[in-house]
């Protein structure tokens, strides 16, 4: 009896301790993601981007994001758009930070003017893209709480429900890649009634300064509504040794022009 | 010209034969008719499909425009849900917090791609330097009278919600679903968002009784399109109830009734055996099938059973010898009517409106199987049962009403020959003066809570029906062009001026919005900008600050070339909608560049051309149907002449049903279009029937015209009588349909029906005896014996 009992127990232990540490597990492997991809300082990139609609009608973007990392609060970013021709040298600045709503500012050349955007809303896509600005802005592992769900080989699949009730999604499915740094190969998102929304698959992915894995593509395919937007990133460079300076208002101005 | 007679004796030995055979082998062709229905049967498969694109074929040109429209921004269907506090105010904590509260819930709907309400309408404002967008009552219940004041202020100016999400009073509301179904199944999808939407307003309700909801959109549209299709299948039970009812008085048998049954659920049976084995989808117009092929089988089988029970009965026959010569004498006449009423309902196909094509095969389908039926089962099964005759000479008194009837007509042949004409005439003219209308609400009558629902919010709130355009810049990013936005503002305060329009949503109206919160809310900038590269990055600014779901991708298409004006329309008649769209499209070649030229599109519009497009496509079909068969009737009648003065009593009850018609409604659907080569076919019977009788009674007896006309309406009046009675019957079970389609089709079938009766029993025997005294002046007598001769 007193066996029994035991057994009983130590199996209810189990299922906690194994309930409990899926969550755990889930924070630790997105901790070492974060982990992994600290101190690159800075980096600039190109960016096209390809919006595809249900008839493979395209239009395209062209891009250059500047990044610093922070480490006591999220990254910054400077994004400035170069095509459309009547948005060129348009220009966003985001503080994003770990607890509470990211600071975006945008610049518009055509008015000289810097406007501050109410940043309650990152759930809308990002420039008529399948992307939103929540699956662009820098991903902070506070932003999210977490759930391991399996191993595959080298693969291990994180659920992430996100922090903020403004929120697209109810959960995003991420795979990252153990053996590869933690870097990331996909995210499934599933909208506010749960069914899958978009995925996004990193490829041609890179190695830089033999620490940080870049992919080169990202495609984004929205389920429901057939389009589907790719990110192509060219000339990666993590030497500029970009500053706070580079990332102010003025930057901003001056970045536009 | 024997080879003719030859023909005819032929097919009175091979019809004796048949009912020799069919009789000998009673058990076997029992068997094997059992075998044919239950296999059949079993291959059956009925599924209801409510998609409204059903009713449009794939080439159809307004669909094909509405479907690209919808490639190009996003595929739309919606749920409209609306409403109304019994305070009429919306604008009060509790009623803000019950909105948002069932706004949030309605985001599971599935398939929802978007939910617009008033509390999530994304408010654009200025702060300082600030551009602010948010919901305009984001967590309404911690918000203060104060605040409460200011949004209802807001909301009450903003023109994307006045007439759209709430009334001008601000006492009625709606929140608007956009479900974006994925088109595999739609008889999966549309009731599983209907099921949930449901159930969210049967819980909201119990929740929050102050509210009154009605609900509207493309959605529910389908659900009533698939559960009219459902009510009407039900009417099937109670023409089956009607048959057997019918059935028994006139054959006064009871095992006749039990043959009877068993001839049109056989029929049915192998229907539906069709219907799985094509894969064919039920619709409102073809779930009427079975009470169709119930109505039109029933008639077979009755002819044969009375001629066999008034041989028993009257003359003395034994049940088998009355049985040959019941089917040796009904045979070809059967036939002939199964075969025109088969190419009447086959001429559906030269339509334009798929489920009417399909309720013309399954139902020649099942008229065919019913003619075999009641040429096997029905003599195998009276022989084997045991049928019981009492003699009674009780008809003899009736047969003299005929008689009285057939000696009235002949005494003034040219007087009602006169009358039927102007009579005839004046319904033709009438017939002229009806309309198109194929109005979707007003496809349901006001039993259908669809109906009822969409009645009141067109009422109180806004319009159900809408126009669509893609207004087209002509170039990549085009859409900032000031010269665009300014025509397209100018397009948009046109379409306001109008008086159909309720509600104008267009991309003008998003670039004044932006324009005047980027400078500081002035009243002032509240027009479209007039830089190119203002109206591009303030647009990228508002883009970049709305929330997920709310987006313009809707409005907007992706290289941002193009937008889409949507355009909220009273209910008006399907003309009045065509004549709207017309005066658009002029609108904008008259006063814009080319690019800009656009079509109007919409499920509306596509609806308001449905009837145009069915009757063009429908008039060769019906001029084939005639000729086809007004050939078998000739071939039938052996006559060529009489085939051809068939033509005017097969003929004539459709202009009368239209002129009747123009009288009572004055409006025509789709549904309608059909009903010339349906009741054609049906009709026909009619004219064969007394045409034969007269041409026996002059060819064989040596009648003249006048008695061979009294003979005809003794020998075939009360048969026609009959017949008329069961058609009328399963048409007017039809008529109850609560889904217009099928009840106006109905009810002017039944006009048709009847007044064919009466232009067989007055116009045609007055032609008769007028054409036959010209030739009888002409010719002395025994030369027309050798003509009828020849004529044989």
């Amino acid at each position: 009896m007193k066996t029994l009992v035991l057994i009983g127990l130590s199996l209810l232990s189990i299922t906690f301790l194994t309930a409990q540490s899926a969550e755990q597990r889930g924070l630790q492997i997105a901790k070492a993601a974060d982990k992994a991809d600290q101190g690159f300082n800075s980096s600039i990139v190109h960016l096209k981007m390809t919006l595809k609609n249900k008839n493979g009608q395209t239009s395209e973007r062209l891009l250059i994001t500047k990044t610093l990392e922070q480490t006591a609060d999220g990254d910054k970013s400077l994004i400035v758009f170069n095509s459309p021709k009547d948005v060129k040298g348009t220009s966003t600045l985001t503080f994003t930070h770990k607890i509470g709503s990211d600071d975006q500012w945008l610049f518009l050349p055509s008015i000289k003017r810097v406007k501050r955007i109410s940043s309650n809303n990152k759930s809308g896509p990002f420039v008529g893209s399948e992307f939103a600005y929540e699956d662009l802005s820098s991903q902070e592992v506070e932003k999210y709480s977490y759930k391991f769900l399996k191993e595959n080989g080298t693969l291990l699949l994180v659920e992430q429900d996100p922090v903020d009730p403004k929120s697209g999604y109810t959960r995003r499915i991420v795979t990252y890649n153990k053996s590869k740094g933690y870097r990331i190969e996909k995210v499934e998102f599933y909208d506010r009634k749960n069914s899958l929304l978009k995925t996004l698959t990193y490829s041609n992915y890179k190695l830089y300064k033999g620490k940080f894995w870049r992919a080169g593509t990202f495609t984004m395919v929205n389920h429901q509504s057939n389009k589907e937007t790719v990110l192509k990133f060219s000339e990666y460079n993590f030497e500029a040794n970009l500053t706070d300076e580079d990332f102010t208002q003025v930057a901003l101005k001056r970045a536009g022009q | 010209m024997n080879a003719l007679k030859k023909a005819g004796d032929a097919t009175n030995a091979f019809a004796k034969k048949w009912a020799e055979f069919v009789i000998k082998f009673k058990w076997p062709v029992l068997i094997f008719t059992i075998i044919i229905a239950l296999g059949l049967g079993s291959q059956g498969n009925m599924e209801f499909d409510g998609d409204y694109h059903v009713f449009f074929s794939e080439s159809n040109p307004e669909l094909e425009a509405f479907d690209a429209l919808q490639d190009k921004y996003t595929k739309d269907d919606n749920v409209v849900i609306v409403l109304s506090p019994s305070n009429e105010n919306i604008f009060t904590k509790e009623n803000l917090t019950a909105i948002e509260e069932l706004t949030a819930e309605t985001w599971n709907t599935p398939h929802s791609s978007r939910v617009d309400a008033v509390t999530n309408f994304q408010h654009t404002s200025a702060q300082g330097d600030d551009l602010y967008v948010d919901d305009l009552s984001y967590e309404s219940a911690s918000k203060t009278e104060a605040e409460i004041k200011i949004i209802k202020e807001k909301a009450l100016k903003e023109p994307l919600l006045v007439n759209r999400i709430i009334n001008e009073k601000g006492s009625v509301t709606a929140i608007n679903i956009t479900v974006r179904l994925p088109g595999k199944d739609s008889a999966k999808e549309i009731p599983e968002v209907t099921a949930f939407i449901r159930k969210t307003i049967a819980d909201f309700q119990e929740k929050h009784p102050n509210f009154q909801i009605h609900s509207s959109g493309l959605v529910p549209l389908n659900t009533a399109f698939f559960e009219s299709s459902m009510r009407d299948m039900m009417l099937t039970l109670i023409m089956l109830v009607i048959v057997i009812i019918t059935t028994l008085i006139l054959t006064r048998n009871f095992v006749s009734t039990i043959a009877t049954f068993i001839v049109v659920v056989f029929s049915i049976m192998s229907a539906i055996g069709f219907v799985g084995l094509m894969g064919i989808k039920l619709t409102p117009p073809s779930s009427v099938f079975p009470t169709m092929i119930l109505t039109l089988a029933v008639a077979d089988s009755i002819h044969i059973l009375i001629t066999m029970l008034q041989k028993m009965r009257k003359e003395g026959y034994a049940k088998k010898e009355a049985l040959v010569e019941s089917i040796r004498l009904n045979f070809m006449p059967v036939f002939i009517t199964s075969l025109t009423t088969v190419i009447g309902f086959l001429t559906m196909n030269f339509g334009d409106v798929p489920p009417f094509w399909d309720l013309g095969n399954i139902t020649a389908f099942g008229m065919t199987m019913a003619f075999l039926y009641s040429t096997t089962a029905l003599p195998a099964l009276m022989a084997i049962l045991p049928v019981k005759t009492k003699e009674t000479k009780k008809n003899v008194q009736k047969a003299s009403w005929y008689t009285s009837l057939g000696e009235f007509v002949a005494k003034q042949p040219v007087r009602l020959t006169i009358i039927s004409t102007i009579i005839i005439s004046g319904m033709t003219y009438l017939a002229t003066k009806n309309q198109f209308n194929d109005e979707f609400i007003n496809y349901f009558d006001e039993t259908v809570q669809f109906r009822s629902d969409t009645d009141y919010i067109s009422k109180n709130l806004t319009g159900i029906y809408n126009v669509e355009f893609s207004v087209g810049s002509g170039e990549s990013g085009g859409i900032n062009n000031p010269e665009y936005l300014q025509k397209l503002n100018e397009f948009e305060n046109w379409l306001n001026t109008q008086p159909e329009v309720i509600h104008v949503n267009a991309f003008s109206e998003v670039a004044r919005r932006v324009n005047r919160s980027m400078h500081g809310d002035d009243e002032s900038f509240y027009r479209v900008p007039t830089n190119r590269e203002e109206a591009a990055q303030y647009l990228l600014l508002y883009e970049l600050s709305l929330p997920f779901g709310l987006d313009l991708n809707n409005q907007i298409n992706v290289d941002k070339s193009e937008t889409r004006v949507t355009v909220t329309i009273q209910n008006i008649s399907s003309s009045e909608m065509i004549d709207f769209s017309k005066r658009a499209e002029q609108w904008l070649q008259d006063n814009t560049p080319k690019p800009m030229h656009t079509i109007a599109v919409s499920p509306t519009l596509m609806f308001s051309k449905l009837g145009f497009r069915q009757a063009d496509s429908m008039l060769k079909g019906n001029i084939i149907a005639l000729i086809l068969i007004s050939l078998v009737l000739m071939f039938a009648l052996r006559n060529f002449k009489m085939g051809l003065l068939s033509i005017i009593p097969n003929v004539t009850p459709v202009f009368i049903g239209f002129g009747f018609w123009a009288m009572y409604k004055a409006q025509i659907n789709t549904g309608m279009v059909i009903v010339f080569g349906m009741t054609l076919g049906i009709i026909v019977d009619d004219t064969v029937h007394f045409m034969s009788k007269f041409l026996r009674a002059r060819r064989e007896l040596g009648y003249d015209a006048k008695q061979a006309v009294i003979y005809a309406f003794e020998t075939v009046g009360k048969a026609l009588v009959t017949t008329t009675i069961v058609l009328l019957a399963g048409f007017a079970v039809l008529s109850t349909s609560s889904f217009a389609l099928n009840s106006y089709m109905a009810r002017i079938t039944v006009i048709i029906i009847l007044s064919a009766l009466i232009i067989d029993f007055i116009l045609l025997p007055s032609l008769l005896i007028l054409i036959s005294k010209k030739s009888e002046v002409k010719t002395p007598v025994k030369e027309l014996n050798t003509q009828i001769q020849l004529d044989k």
